[in-house]
């Protein structure tokens, strides 16, 4: 009797979850940050503006930077960028999308107190507005990066009078372009989006709502897309693979992503960089050379990284197919310690923070080049922490990631070139500047092309960072999702995608 | 009785400034740069950290930073989050109600429980019921909560599907979508509390099933249920209420590993997440809020005990 009531009870409880068959859900593994695309920082945040803020450019599966809310540009010489606007495209509050709007919201971004979007186009000397459909970009120097700042938050137009009544709270009450407008967000449980009605691409948008909800832990987030609440999930864990893959009504989604994950290697940052291991190339060159990156990936990832020596990921025209990461070499390795003159073991000590999988990581490594002649001590350091810890110079070896940017820019001018501040390591190689430098002011592809590819051999030599692996996105939707494109960025773009019946 | 009350309430706010001056100071002494942590992936960029700390004042001494939080929240101003840059007192009023609807869900959850076995458990002593009220007691003591809440979340979610794996409904927008969401955290939250008050239950009705009022109501002839119930029970609930009330503090910290494995968004969640995010706008009001909470609680539980025991009324 007990049972049958409880049964019962449960039943109707669970009757109650309504179906609600044009609203998709989406899991996020995080709480995003501030909804403004000028103050944003996160991962997470860039995945719902993607449904909420369209963008001057988009990206395509295989990198090209392809018009959105612009229908196309030229680079008048080298430093006047002119941006042609799709007419007819209105904002939320139903403002047109016009050279106004672009040049009000560059701005706003490059004066705004607190803003994140300064460093990425602080490049811009001024803007002006042609017509309202032209909007013309003039820069100190000119800039081969400069464009892809435009596919993500900087690219992000604003409707003026909305944003400026809003002030300090356009943040709670978010305006942009995108096919979905805000509706409510609820901190660290969800944020609701609905269908905009006068969206320019309606006819490729099949969702009524789209609601993003949080699920910090892998195995929750799991959960909710075997039991059906959620329809997409952004990021499965690796070693969550499997339970996707077993289940017929999920499918598993992986590719390239743009990051990468590396040893930062402290060379000339503060007192710890006073060792065998940071002073002399010899020694990490015999570090990396005792790394088995392919097994590391094996053990760790269940192989759906990819194993590489490069700060870009093999999706970007920046990678150099020519340079593999080399199969672990021992021998190799004790030979460079020995020419090294170094007594053994050489002690090193890996910061990592302290995620299961990076601890892992650590441990691998750990073990691998313990063979060589190291002896590695792990110190697990809790994330915000180590962060402090390698921006003070208190740290040998670091292990973290980057989560990378469409042009190779952004993956390697901040860590390698001198002076720079996320070169934690204080790495300084005049050759590499120069190409590093030559490459960001230049924007003929082939010659960019041919400068990183300098830089990326240069740092195999001085490893400042040891590269070990590219990550890709996994992610995991329910078999009904069709349309879904994976374009390396990782995001979640609206446009096209639908549910089967 | 009314002095008492009163010299307690009177220290509510000395407690209370010392918490604020205690976790003020304490974050200080966690490791981890905000500025850092709020730049995110632009922290590359000296300028931009300069511009944070500037505008967070972490740029001055402090004292200073102390007395601009202090003054604000003298003023009921609990400051913005530096990561959402909502009013704190917004974030703590929505997240608030979250968490108490949990906590008292699981208390209802673990006296419904608890009290009963620890009832069966003496009047069957040392018989199979009690061994096995124990056996039961003693895992749901030693069970963590994050493995129940996954194991239950698979069971009775993922493949049976009976209930939503996780998130929150509010009791206004849909009461039995908010009982569907919160009915298995407050499970696995009341558990180790029905654990904890079966084990006082028993050995409080163990001892006043031996008292010779007992006696003399067996003598009297009523039946066994009305021995047990009105006369021994009655008597043996007098400590188990004090500690129910304490224990209802302990919900709130339990919470916090709860909320996270369900991914509710009430107290606990909030509070894990500003730690590491360095939030501490958030970190500060949470714990003043919980503060004043707990020596509340305290406070009731005092005069509910004065209520329940007629001796203490002359104190």
């Amino acid at each position: 009797m007990m049972r049958r009531f409880l049964l019962a009870a449960a039943c109707a409880l669970a009757t109650a979850v309504p179906a609600a068959a044009q609203t998709l859900h989406v899991a996020l593994r995080q709480d995003l940050d501030v909804m403004d695309p000028t103050l944003a920082t996160t991962y997470v945040g860039r995945i719902v503006f993607a449904g909420l803020c369209d963008k001057l450019f988009d990206i395509d599966e295989k990198l090209n930077i392809v018009p959105q809310l612009a229908t196309g540009y030229e680079w008048a010489d080298g430093k006047t960028l002119v941006i042609h606007l799709r007419p007819g495209v209105k904002f939320h509050d139903g403002e047109p999308v016009d050279a106004d709007a672009v040049k009000y919201t560059l701005n706003r971004d490059l004066t705004m107190q607190g803003s994140f979007r300064k460093s990425e186009i602080s490049s811009i000397d001024h803007v002006d507005v042609v017509d309202p459909t032209m909007v013309r970009i003039v820069l100190k120097t000119p800039s081969g990066a400069f464009l892809a700042q435009l596919t993500d938050r900087s690219g992000m137009p604003l409707p003026p009078k909305a944003t400026e009544q809003e002030g300090k709270d356009f943040a709670a009450h978010p305006v942009c372009s995108g096919p979905f407008k805000f509706v409510e967000r609820a901190a660290q449980d969800h944020v609701t989006l609905e269908k905009f009605a006068d969206y320019w691409d309606a006819k490729d948008i099949h969702f009524d709502k789209v609601v993003y909800q949080v699920f910090t832990d892998s195995s929750v987030r799991l959960a909710n897309l075997k039991a059906g609440t959620s329809d997409m999930v952004e990021f499965i864990a690796p070693t969550d693979t499997a339970a996707v893959k077993a289940d017929p009504k999920l499918r598993l989604v992986v590719f390239d992503a743009l990051g990468n994950l590396g040893i930062t290697n402290n060379l000339e940052n503060g007192a710890r960089a006073d060792t065998p291991y940071g002073k002399n190339a010899l020694v990490r060159q015999a570090f990396s050379a005792a790394i088995d990156r392919t097994a590391l990936v094996n053990v760790v990832y269940s192989d759906m990284y990819a194993p590489s020596v490069q700060p870009v990921s093999a999706s970007s025209p920046f990678y150099d197919p020519s340079l593999e990461p080399p199969p672990r070499d021992v021998a190799k390795a004790k030979a460079l310690l020995k020419q090294a003159g170094v007594t053994l073991p050489v002690k090193v000590d890996l910061m990592t923070p302290n995620q299961p999988d990076q601890l892992q990581v650590a441990e691998v490594i750990q073990s691998m080049t313990s063979e060589a002649g190291f002896d590695v001590h792990i110190q697990a350091v809790e994330f915000a922490s180590s962060l402090q810890a390698s921006a003070r110079g208190d740290y040998q070896a670091y292990l973290i990631g980057w989560s990378g940017r469409v042009d190779a820019d952004g993956n390697s001018y901040a860590f390698l070139h001198s002076g720079q501040g996320n070169n934690a390591s204080h790495y300084g190689n005049p050759t590499v500047d120069a190409l590093l430098d030559d490459a960001r002011g230049s924007t003929d592809l082939a010659k960019r092309k041919a400068d990183y590819f300098k830089v990326w051999a240069q740092i195999q030599q001085d490893l400042p960072i040891t590269y070990l692996y590219n990550p890709r996105n996994i992610m995991a939707m329910s078999v009904k999702v069709k349309g879904f494109r994976p374009v390396p960025d990782g995001m979640i773009r609206l446009q096209g995608l639908e549910m089967s019946k | 009785v009314r002095g008492h009350l009163g010299a307690r309430i009177a220290q509510i706010i000395p407690t209370l400034l010392l918490v604020s001056v205690l976790v003020f100071c304490l974050q200080q002494l966690m490791p981890g740069d905000p500025a850092l942590v709020m730049a995110g992936e632009e922290r590359g960029d000296p300028q931009v950290l300069a511009q944070i700390r500037a505008e967070l004042w972490l740029d001055r001494p402090l004292p200073v930073q102390y007395m601009h939080w202090m003054g604000n929240v003298v003023r009921g101003n609990l400051g913005y989050s530096w990561r959402i840059r909502e009013p704190v007192t917004q974030l703590i009023a929505e997240k608030l109600p979250v968490t108490l609807q949990l906590s008292l869900m699981a208390f209802a959850i673990a006296v419904l429980i608890g009290v009963p076995t620890g009832v069966i458990a003496a009047v069957y002593r040392n018989r199979w019921l009690d061994y096995v009220a124990n056996a039961v007691g003693l895992a749901g003591l030693s069970t963590p909560t994050f493995w129940l809440g996954i194991m239950l979340i698979l069971l009775v979610s993922v493949d049976l599907g009976w209930l939503p794996p996780s998130g929150y409904v509010s009791l206004a927008e849909d009461w039995r979508q908010s009982l569907a969401t919160t009915i298995m955290p407050a499970f696995v939250l009341g558990n180790a509390i029905a654990a904890v008050l079966m084990r006082h239950t028993r050995s409080a009705m163990l001892t006043s099933l031996d008292q010779d009022y007992v006696r003399t109501a067996r003598a009297k002839g009523l039946r066994e249920f009305v021995v047990v119930i009105r006369h021994a029970l009655r008597n043996a609930l007098i400590p188990v209420v004090t500690l129910g009330a304490l224990e209802l503090g302990t919900l709130f910290s339990g919470a916090v590993l709860t909320e996270q494995v369900f991914s509710i968004p009430g107290f606990g969640k909030m509070i894990v997440d500003a730690v590491f995010n360095r939030d501490y706008p958030v970190v500060q009001g949470v714990v003043l809020v919980t503060a004043f909470l707990y020596v509340v609680l305290n406070l009731l539980a005092d005069v509910l005990y004065v209520v329940i025991n007629p001796r203490l009324r002359g104190a």
